[in-house]
């Protein structure tokens, strides 16, 4: 995939920018503060109708404004995301305005790099669920659309247990969301138990070409969801109900992330969990790549701080590989560094803030 | 925006609380209401005020009405089948289709909890004990919206009634997911009508 052009209306701190891309490399240049990752950001936002850093949309408006707008043409088609204050987002895929939000994700496939991506490895489980969400909703529309019918429905069967208090839980109304939840769960657990098994050899390549060291990484799906969950999800009801939410289903699946068969997270060196990190996102950008035909948009926020010399320079040489990537966006607060890395690349196209 | 007026203030402020309404529209209207006769004004006031505070809702299929007994007792409907509905608009829509000539039954909402909707904010046990008193029933058709509240809905209600005895039917769903039955065109929603299947969860 290609975006061309950009255009932004009160995002963030960019109170009208418009830009141009090249279809290679691009690279963001600026201190601290002037807006590259707003604008990486604002390309986010055009993929998944939401921001990467997770802020909400009114925050994404400039200050003193009323609406934000985003407005991205790329080779094959045009996104346009529009949101004002207290009404509902718009989108618009080539003026057309689909009949969900969610219509868009996946039509241009894309995978982020940001700095602080490290606390996958470190936080709970959510952060290494929405990573493996994200790469199933980029190609399976199904995927994407049962897990946000059991979102739903989880969410209703929450505030009933809520609201209910325990004292005179309206059991039909329950089994009502426990009947429609427990197929919603068997579906996305095992797409995601899929989905590990297909993915683990994409990863331990990635890993492999980024480090000589020999260790082999690994994922663990973990998950309730699995032979006769539906009578231990049923029997658990009034753990629920006293807890007053759900305890079981997908989402508590997690993926553990493994080297040498050991919790990376409790055994790995720096060094190796930001190996892991970097090998997981492009072993990411392998696997969309197969499963759509495209070749997914690559942003990489402010990355070379976070490495040392060697790395920085493996990975560089890495991207510059024309038959792997098309277009990538690199953020870089000091400049002179990234015109030294990419002096050798012809198709280098240098944008300064 | 500022006003040369206070009264004129005031009266955007509560015309733009209407829903699609903003303030320029608002603003609009009340400077055309004003270039009107002075009793058209007044018409349209006491036409919300009587509204307000005459509008009745039918004792039976809660439809909204002029009194508590609306035209559900008339003879000539097919009082065999009732078919259940979110609200009044939902009602219009398919007595226009002109394909169905049974009764209806006015739930005013879907089972929500996360917004404080549980089964007892919507009018499901007077549908339940609309049905059992009377034997005159044979079919439930139930024409909720295509959502996640309003499948839930329907699955409440199919499992209260599974011992009645009673055939519980859906509209078929050649209507877009998500849209709304008050939107779904005369024809689309006719055919669904007369070609309603037996509901089942799966
Ligand atoms: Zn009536």
């Amino acid at each position: 995939m290609i975006l061309k052009g950009l255009k932004l209306t009160s995002f963030k701190n960019h109170p009208e920018s418009s830009f141009e891309f090249g279809e290679r490399i691009n690279c963001v240049l600026g201190k601290n503060g002037v807006g590259k990752t707003n604008l990486l950001d604002a390309i986010y936002y055009l993929s998944f109708t939401k921001s990467a850093v997770g802020s909400q949309d009114r925050l994404a408006i400039t200050h003193d404004e009323r609406a934000f707008t985003l407005f991205g043409t790329y080779e094959e088609l045009t996104i346009a995301i529009q949101f004002e204050k207290g009404k509902v987002k718009t989108l618009k895929i080539d003026g057309q305005e689909p009949e969900r939000l969610s219509d868009v994700i996946g039509k241009v496939p894309l995978v982020i790099v940001l700095p602080d991506d490290t606390s996958m490895i470190k936080e709970g489980s959510e952060e290494r669920r929405k990573f493996f969400d994200g790469a199933l909703s980029q190609f399976d529309g199904e995927y994407l659309k049962s897990l946000l019918k059991y979102n739903k429905v989880l969410k209703q069967r929450n505030s009933l247990l809520k609201i209910e208090d325990g004292r005179s839980l309206n059991k039909k109304l329950l089994e009502t969301y426990d009947d429609q939840l427990i197929p919603l769960a068997v579906d996305i657990s095992n797409k995601r138990q899929e989905m590990k098994e297909v993915f683990l050899p994409f990863l331990q390549k990635n890993y492999a070409d980024l480090h000589e060291g020999g260790e082999v990484p690994g994922l663990n799906f973990k998950t309730h969801v699995t032979e006769g969950f539906e009578g231990r999800f049923k029997a658990n009801a009034q753990k629920d109900q006293i807890m007053q939410r759900t305890l079981m289903g997908s989402h508590k699946d997690d993926f553990e992330f493994l080297l040498d068969g050991e919790l990376i997270k409790k055994f790995g060196s720096q060094g190796q969990q930001k190996t892991f990190i970097i090998a997981l996102k492009l072993a990411l950008y392998d696997f969309l790549k197969e499963k759509t035909g495209k070749k997914p948009l690559l942003l990489l926020d402010d990355i070379f701080d976070k490495l040392d010399d060697s790395r920085i320079e493996l990975l560089v040489s890495l991207l510059l590989d024309h038959d792997r990537f098309q277009q990538i966006f690199i953020t870089d607060a000091r400049k002179d560094r990234s015109k030294v890395l990419f002096k050798k690349e012809k198709e280098v196209n240098f944008i300064e803030l | 925006m500022e006003f040369p007026s206070q009264l004129v203030e005031r009266a955007v402020e509560e015309i733009s609380r209407l829903p699609g309404i903003g303030k320029k529209t608002a603003l609009r209207l009340a400077l055309h209401l004003l270039k009107q006769p002075e009793d058209a004004t007044f018409e349209l006031s006491s036409a919300l005020k009587e509204l307000r505070e005459n509008i009745k809702y039918c004792k039976t299929c809660h439809i909204i009405a002029d009194t508590e007994e609306c035209t559900c007792q008339n003879a000539y409907r097919d009082t065999s089948v009732i078919c259940v509905v979110e609200d009044t608009p939902d009602v219009l829509a398919i007595r226009n289709t002109g394909q169905y000539n049974g009764l209806f039954h006015v739930l005013g909402g879907r089972i929500s909890p996360m917004d404080g909707i549980g089964p007892e904010n919507v009018k499901i046990d007077s549908l339940i004990s609309r049905i059992k008193s009377d034997d005159q029933v044979k079919e439930v058709i139930l024409a909720l919206s295509a959502t996640m509240e309003g499948d839930t809905t329907s699955f409440y209600i199919t499992k209260l009634l599974k011992e009645s005895g009673i055939k519980v039917t859906t509209i078929a769903r050649g209507i877009p997911v998500g849209s709304e039955l008050e939107f779904a065109d005369e024809v689309t929603l006719g055919r669904s009508i007369t070609t309603r299947t037996l509901f089942s969860q799966d």
